[in-house]
């Protein structure tokens, strides 16, 4: 197996592990930030350039090395290889100017956008990005549309990661929405009308890193991070039924996938356990959601709450 | 004039044609070629020193040897007549008045790759010279060259045109096979490369039409004698695009190695600068390559004189030197703007970015907003820092060289030319006013 | 009430997009969509409506979003009805430096249209476009196949009457381009 070298910490991965898995692996502070890979859509990544790192050393046979900054999302990791990211300056400036690029022709309405909370770009721009833009221009501008009865799209916060047309490419029947025109002008558009309407479409919206893509029934009912996260499940004809629940007092507001650290979903969810199971009795709760990522929701009361409970405990004794 | 061996024979009668191609001397290489071994084939081009002559000038013979061999898999040879660089037209002008070079070029490539089925993708709005390639395939199919059993060696070959419609990054070989595909034209994510997983995932050779055409001479005069034409590493002849602001714009074949000076002043090629003017600057190799003051093309940074080769254009790196890129060589007279000229070239840019990647996305964008500040009058110091700034976050850091291609020209111009973006600014908005800044051609008839 | 013609292709288009279709591997006929398009685009009216990439998706049978996609895409496919003969002028690099600017202004007065528009008569719309690898005959401008090199005012103008006395539909395909030996493949 490989073994390879990120920011001085080794790793042997299977072959054929990209270097960002292989940085997943290891963990903590030394893995890039990704806005279009996602692990379970196959052929995506590559587009947003947040995951480039240096390759100071290709391979132990072939020691060069790699003369631009590459998308650590789709290299393969060689034996041998030795890679930068954190620990190189350049990485660190090409992805600041990354999410400049990223946040150029954003809104930046996180006031009133439903993704506010757990958005990926957010925290891109919170972890990576430099305070300010230097952009003063006018910013592209799309109208709202509703794509299907239960998405909406707003394409001015979109950054063209191309998951959701995955989605809908590898796991519905047919597709009918994609990526029009090109250049800065290109957009996620049905082209005329029509519905995105196929069992598993709502992925879409948690696959979407931004708050391009929001479930309408979820649409202004609350900030996320008043919202509880648990995850339940249901038996499901058409999916696992492994969901997330997020509940505001005694009222399921809203139900994703449920996502890991990374923020994939573990699982895809069918459209029915998503949309039409709201209330407490279509589901069998689990346990609380240990949220260890994100930014303001990741306050982790019950755990705390425990910790506290053990405390009490102990005190007693 | 040096040795030509594409272009030498245009003035006979009939050269478009199978007849008058085959009178002159046509489709011998390939009744050698097919009597070699493929591998032969390869080690000619290879011994050749032939480099890419779309732009990259990657050996040729090297890109051959790395096509994947998988059994039972087909390989494909694709001729990328996409040619849309600004101040590129050698293509066109050789298809067009001597398609079955390209076509008897492209047989002997496929014959070395054991490819059975190739394509020519050309730009959809070529489609006068699209009609003339039709034709002259359906000439070879006549004559045997194409279809089954090609002059009875069993070999087999289908060639087939495609065209493109309007898109300048199908003309980068990813965008190309994707394009050939049926989808937008949008650059894959290397690895895996073309030679290994190419169109229809089955491993495929792109090569400029140029570049399949210079096959046929390698194989008649062998590639030990091509090798000999030339200067070091920069062996055969190659066409030069020639444009702007000279007496005598066209395609020429140089041997590669002519002066720079020679170039633009004999009256065998450029002949001088038109209207008596004095020359300001060159891009010497497309729209993509650094643009080069007076000074710089002409000499070295060392003085020594510069050369059109690929080694001696790059000479002094992109500090002081340029890239002899597609061969597109523009002119521009004192009279030019630089700076309108540079905003040209990156609203091109915009306009073409396939909008994948983030950087060359809204970075193109951004930089041709920001020179038209200049351009109105609005602009301040800031903002030449800012677009150097804004080209190196794209420079090296797209998925195709379209990145590079947006940003070097802005770098190059900025580190060549700042003072007139200064002069830019200190005018304000009275400098659009300028009528030798914001040349008026006279288009009128003499 | 108008008759509503169903789209369809000619006879002879539909052969000849068959044609075009056996030059690509078995079941990899989406490869055929640009010269299907083009095609698409001569037959109706020089534009492509969404009815007619839809027939084009059912004749190459894939989505008809695969279709929007491509046609978005590239710059030849017009998504809006134009005039019966689209002006394209170059306004690229040596376009530009031997005086495109200059020639766009002349036909936008000419014709009394602004880029992008049609004239009232449906003659004529005016695009600019980028390089059409004609740079050592600037500048120039590109009508149907056909490319009108070293222009002046004078010669550009004499073009257009031209074109305007003959008030045919000019586009850039024509269905005798195709002449090879396409369907020989075995």
């Amino acid at each position: 197996m490989p073994k390879v070298t990120i920011d001085g910490q080794t790793i042997e991965v299977p072959e054929g592990t990209s270097i960002l898995n292989a940085a997943r692996l290891i963990g903590g502070e030394i893995v890039p930030p990704a806005m279009c890979y996602y692990t379970k859509l196959e052929t995506s990544g590559g587009y947003c350039r947040t995951c480039m790192v240096k390759v100071v050393k290709g391979s132990e046979k072939d020691p060069r090395p790699m003369p631009k900054l590459v998308a650590s999302c789709r290299q393969p990791v060689m034996d041998g290889m030795e890679v930068q990211n954190i620990t190189s300056p350049e990485v660190v400036e090409a992805r600041a100017g990354v999410v400049e690029f990223l946040l150029m022709n954003h809104p930046l309405d996180c006031p009133i956008c439903d993704q506010a909370g757990e958005c990926n770009l957010q925290d891109l721009g919170f972890e990576h990005g430099k305070e300010g833009t230097r952009y003063e221009f006018g910013r592209r501008e799309f109208e709202k549309k509703d794509i299907g009865d239960k998405i909406q799209l707003h394409m001015t916060r979109c950054i063209l990661c191309y998951r959701c047309v995955k989605v809908a490419d590898q796991l519905c029947p047919s597709r009918v929405h994609g990526v029009m025109n090109r250049g800065d002008v290109s957009e996620i558009s049905t082209y005329i009308e029509k519905a995105i309407d196929s069992e598993m479409s709502g992925n879409m919206i948690d696959v979407c890193p931004v708050g391009a893509l929001t479930d309408k029934t979820f649409r202004f009912k609350s900030r996320v991070w008043f919202t509880k996260p648990v995850e339940a499940h249901r038996n499901c004809t058409k999916c696992s039924g492994n969901v997330r629940l997020w509940f505001k007092g005694e009222d399921v507001l809203r139900v994703t996938g449920r996502k890991d650290q990374w923020g994939e979903v573990k699982e895809f969810i069918c459209n029915e356990c998503r949309y039409d199971k709201k209330s407490v009795s279509d589901w069998v709760i689990e346990q609380p959601t240990h949220v260890d990522r994100h930014s303001v929701i990741s306050q982790n009361h019950y755990e705390n709450l425990k910790q506290i409970k053990l405390d009490v405990k102990k005190l007693k004794k | 004039m040096g040795r030509q061996l594409l272009i030498n024979d245009l003035d006979k009668e009939g050269i478009a044609t199978l007849a008058g191609y085959k009178a002159n001397g046509g489709y011998a290489a390939l009744e050698k070629a097919l009597k070699m071994k493929p591998e032969e084939v390869v080690s000619e081009v290879q011994k050749s020193g032939l480099r890419g002559r779309g732009g990259a000038g990657f050996p040729t013979g090297m890109k051959w040897s790395f096509i994947a061999k998988p059994p039972g898999v087909p390989r494909y040879l694709v001729c990328n007549a996409d040619e849309s660089e600004p101040g590129t037209f050698k293509d066109r002008y050789l298809m067009q008045r001597k398609p079955h070079i390209l076509i008897e070029g492209m047989i002997i490539s496929s014959f070395a790759l054991g490819a059975n089925t190739s394509y020519i993708y050309i730009r959809g709005e070529m489609m006068y010279q699209f009609h003339i390639l039709e034709k002259a395939i359906q000439e070879a199919y006549d004559a045997g060259y194409l279809g089954k059993n090609i002059l009875g060696t069993g070999y087999d070959l289908d060639l087939y045109v495609h065209c493109g419609a309007g898109a300048y990054i199908c003309g980068e070989e990813t965008g190309l096979i994707e394009s050939l595909e049926g989808k937008r034209g949008n650059p894959r994510i290397k690895p895996p490369f073309p030679a290994v997983k190419g169109v229809w995932q089955c491993p495929t050779v792109v090569n400029n039409v140029e570049t399949l055409a210079a096959v046929v001479p390698i194989i008649n005069m062998t590639g030990d004698e091509y090798a000999k034409i030339g200067i070091g590493k920069s062996t055969g002849t190659k066409l030069i695009s020639a444009s702007g602001h000279i007496n005598k714009p066209g395609v020429y074949e140089i041997e590669l190695g002519v002066p720079v000076e020679e170039f633009i002043y004999s009256d065998v090629y450029c002949g001088g600068i038109k209207n008596g003017k004095k020359m300001k600057a060159v891009v010497a190799g497309g729209s993509s390559v650094p643009i080069l003051p007076t000074e710089l093309i002409l000499k070295t940074a060392k003085g020594e004189p510069r050369l059109m080769s690929y080694e001696s254009l790059n000479d002094g790196g992109f500090i002081s030197g340029t890239m002899l890129g597609s061969g597109g060589f523009i002119v521009m007279d004192e009279d030019t703007s630089v700076v309108k000229n540079l905003w040209n070239f990156t609203r091109f840019y915009h306009h073409e970015s396939c909008g994948q990647c983030s950087p060359c996305r809204e970075g193109t964008g951004w930089m041709e907003k920001i020179l038209h500040k200049f351009l109105d009058g609005h602009a301040t110091v800031k903002d030449i820092d800012l677009l150097w700034d804004i080209q190196s976050k794209i420079d090296s850091r797209t998925i195709c060289p379209l990145g590079e291609a947006a940003a070097w020209p802005v770098a190059s111009t900025i580190r060549h030319f700042r003072s007139e973006f200064e002069e830019y600014i200190n005018k304000g908005e009275g400098f659009k006013d300028v009528k030798h800044y914001f040349r008026v051609n006279n288009l009128q008839p003499a | 009430m108008a008759e509503i013609k169903p789209i369809k292709f000619s006879d002879d288009a539909l052969a000849l997009s068959h044609k075009i279709m056996k030059r690509y591997p078995e079941g990899k006929q989406k490869s055929a969509i640009l010269p299907v398009l083009h095609l698409a685009q001569a037959e109706f009216g020089g534009w492509l409506s969404a009815p007619v990439m839809d027939y084009v998706a059912s004749l190459l049978s894939i989505q008809p979003v695969e279709v929007y996609e491509v046609a978005s895409f590239y710059s030849m496919y017009n998504l809006k009805p134009v005039g019966k003969c689209v002006i394209e002028v170059c306004r690229t690099g040596p376009c530009w430096l031997m005086g495109a600017e200059d020639l766009v202004k002349f036909i936008e007065k000419k014709l009394n249209i602004k880029e992008g528009q049609t004239t009232a008569d449906g003659m004529f719309t005016l695009k600019t476009v980028e390089c059409l690898a004609s740079c050592g005959t600037a500048p120039m401008m590109q009508i149907g196949e056909a490319y009108h090199e070293n222009l002046t005012f004078e010669k550009c103008s004499g073009i257009l009457d031209e074109y305007k006395a003959k008030g045919e539909n000019v586009s850039h395909w024509r269905k005798e381009r195709i002449t090879n030996h396409s369907d020989i493949k075995q």
